[in-house]
């Protein structure tokens, strides 16, 4: 419910706003009031506007990178459950190894190594579009390179239990090759499991992506998400003047999300364990 | 475990060689910054770190330097070797990620136990309820939250700083308090699943009292996920507190990671995310160790 009000309110909310309010004004740090309810920033521009427009950059990034996480751990695991012993270990044990490795400091070099390559190939082949973008989309193609390990676990697990069921024997005895049997067989059972992880998958992705841009190395101006406009506020309190709202307001928006992700991840999880028992 | 051992040399060539090369394959060469060297001297730093060559020689080099125990200069701050810089910093960093792992560990540990001793009442399901709040508060909100109460609204404690134990305590809850919520999670779930096995019961038909079954005897198996956790535990500790020493203004490692990236110091961000890893596996090897003489022990009784 909060989850789908607070999908509809990043998609048409910034449509609703006067213009005056989405431009640098004169009224810098004004506190909340009737005109501009969440109060303003440092250029006089209106923070609810700010957040709702921060929001579409981070639902997409966390919807994005989940979506690539997704794809990456379900055919790892699914590869490395079905697989021999010996590969399956080596598999894993890799798993293990990059769990336990700073993966967001390897992303944020990782970021910063290729931005400006692909900027120079996209202004280079005239894909407008990319040029401006492009450090969004690098930004959604890291993050889905490292929140991947834990689908990759969850579904080897299921992978495991399934082939030894005895629909799966049948089908390896009905001479149906390796692949036919993962896609046809061991993928739809898998699918609940694979929705529960992503639903826990997109708010892991939000918070990566908020914490880069929070370092200033992630979404940069002039686009804005919920990670750089809690930068901004966190650079702007101080015991001289405490603009409270620059921080609360977006912090708020983030948790209510976050729990919202987490509340259906978690409840859709018990349901299903509690089914398969 | 001969063989985790040695594994380590291999992982630990395997995130040099990738580091070296990401940091190789940023744009810009490492003497370029605003403050132009003078030629002569950039040509004689360049043929010392034999950055002149081609790019496998220069990997070669920098391997070398490294088993010698050398970071390099930093490119930004001149004159003090990354070597130094670490050696100012990480202190700090690792003193503020050892508190925070102490406080994560112990509140969750006492909170998990807590939660599982009273399954299926209402303060079960509202310690959970708290514990998935807490997941959802990433340290960027709840360090600048904190500070809003703490410092400016109650002027309890310091805003930032770095120097008396007061000013410890804000930064290490901040980053203690979502692991302290996983690792709570965890151990619920492990302790839930530990009530309904034969030693349990025995503990109980025994007559002990449900704390007694539970603190005593259930938690020491049920304990074992939470030290798996410990090693990525400890690589997100680090990873946060980057964030957290740039609110807290604290003068640790990380703000020089942060930096060193916005100025292409690429010795410098080389030197942070070696040792970062280093340590990391150091300390993986340590708890992956504690794990078996600890599993083996109950296996054994």
């Amino acid at each position: 419910m909060i989850l789908c009000g607070m999908i509809i309110a990043v998609l048409i909310g910034p449509f609703l706003f006067p213009h005056s309010f989405a431009v640098p004004g004169t009224e810098t740090y004004a506190a909340p009031s009737a005109t501009h309810i969440c109060g303003t920033d440092l250029n006089g521009r209106d923070l609810l506007l700010l957040i709702l427009e921060g929001g579409r950059i981070s639902l997409l990034v966390g919807i994005c990178g989940a979506g690539i996480s997704l794809i990456i751990g379900t055919s790892y695991g699914l590869i490395a459950g079905s697989s021999s012993q010996g590969i399956d270990n080596s598999m894993m044990r890799f798993v293990d190894i990059l769990y336990s490795v700073p993966r967001l400091i390897f992303i944020l070099i990782f970021i910063n190594a290729f931005n400006e390559r692909l900027q120079l190939a996209a202004s280079n082949h005239g894909w407008d579009w990319l040029v401006g973008s492009s450090r969004l989309v690098i930004l959604i193609l890291s993050l889905g390179i490292i929140e991947w390990l834990t689908m990759a676990r969850i579904v080897r697990g299921q992978t495991l239990t399934l082939r030894e069921r005895s629909y799966v024997a049948a089908a390896r005895v009905l001479g149906e090759g390796y692949w036919t049997i993962l896609w046809r067989h061991l993928l739809p059972n898998l699918a609940g499991i694979i929705l529960v992880y992503l639903t826990l998958a997109i708010p892991s992705v939000i918070i990566d992506e908020a914490f880069l841009s929070f370092l200033g190395l992630g979404v940069q101006a002039p686009q804005s998400s919920w990670g750089s406009l809690l930068a901004e506020g966190a650079s702007s309190i101080n015991p001289l003047k405490g603009a409270w709202w620059m921080i609360l307001f977006p912090s708020l928006a983030l948790l209510t999300t976050l729990l919202a992700l987490y509340s259906i991840g978690d409840a859709l999880r018990r349901s299903i364990s509690a089914k398969n028992q | 475990m001969l063989r985790r051992l040695a594994s380590l040399p291999v992982v630990l060539f395997c995130v040099v060689t990738i580091t070296f090369f990401l940091i190789r394959l940023s744009p810009g060469g490492p003497f370029d910054s605003e403050r132009k060297l003078p030629p002569a001297i950039e040509k004689q730093l360049l043929a010392k770190y034999k950055l002149d060559g081609p790019i496998l020689d220069q990997y070669t080099g920098y391997l070398k330097d490294l088993i010698h125990g050398d970071l390099r200069l930093s490119t930004k701050y001149r004159n003090r070797s990354v070597n130094e810089i670490l050696a100012q910093t990480l202190p700090v960093t690792l003193t503020l990620g050892a508190t925070a792992l102490l406080i994560a560990v112990t509140t969750g540990v006492w909170l998990g136990a807590f939660a599982a001793a009273r399954l299926g009442t209402l303060v079960e399901g509202g310690a959970l309820a708290m514990t998935l709040l807490a997941i959802s508060l990433p340290s960027f909100v709840l360090g600048p939250l904190l500070i809003l109460i703490f410092a400016i609204k109650l002027s309890w404690l310091p805003v930032g700083g770095w120097g008396s134990p007061m000013q410890l305590i804000l930064p290490a809850v901040t980053l203690a308090i979502p692991y302290a919520a996983v690792i709570a999670r965890l151990l619920h779930d492990s302790l839930r699943d530990t009530l309904v096995e034969d030693f349990v019961r025995t503990a109980r038909a025994k007559g002990l009292s449900e704390r007694a079954v539970v603190y005593r005897h259930a938690l020491r198996v049920a304990i074992l996920p939470v030290i798996s956790y410990l090693g990525p535990l400890a690589a997100n500790l680090l990873t946060g507190s980057i964030v957290v020493e740039t609110i807290f203004h604290i003068p640790g490692a990380g703000g020089f990671f942060v930096n060193s990236i916005l100025n292409r110091d690429g010795f410098l961000l080389g030197g942070v995310v070696i040792v970062y890893c280093v340590l990391l596996v150091i300390f993986n090897l340590l708890v992956d160790l504690s794990y078996r003489l600890l599993d083996r022990r109950i296996r054994e009784s």
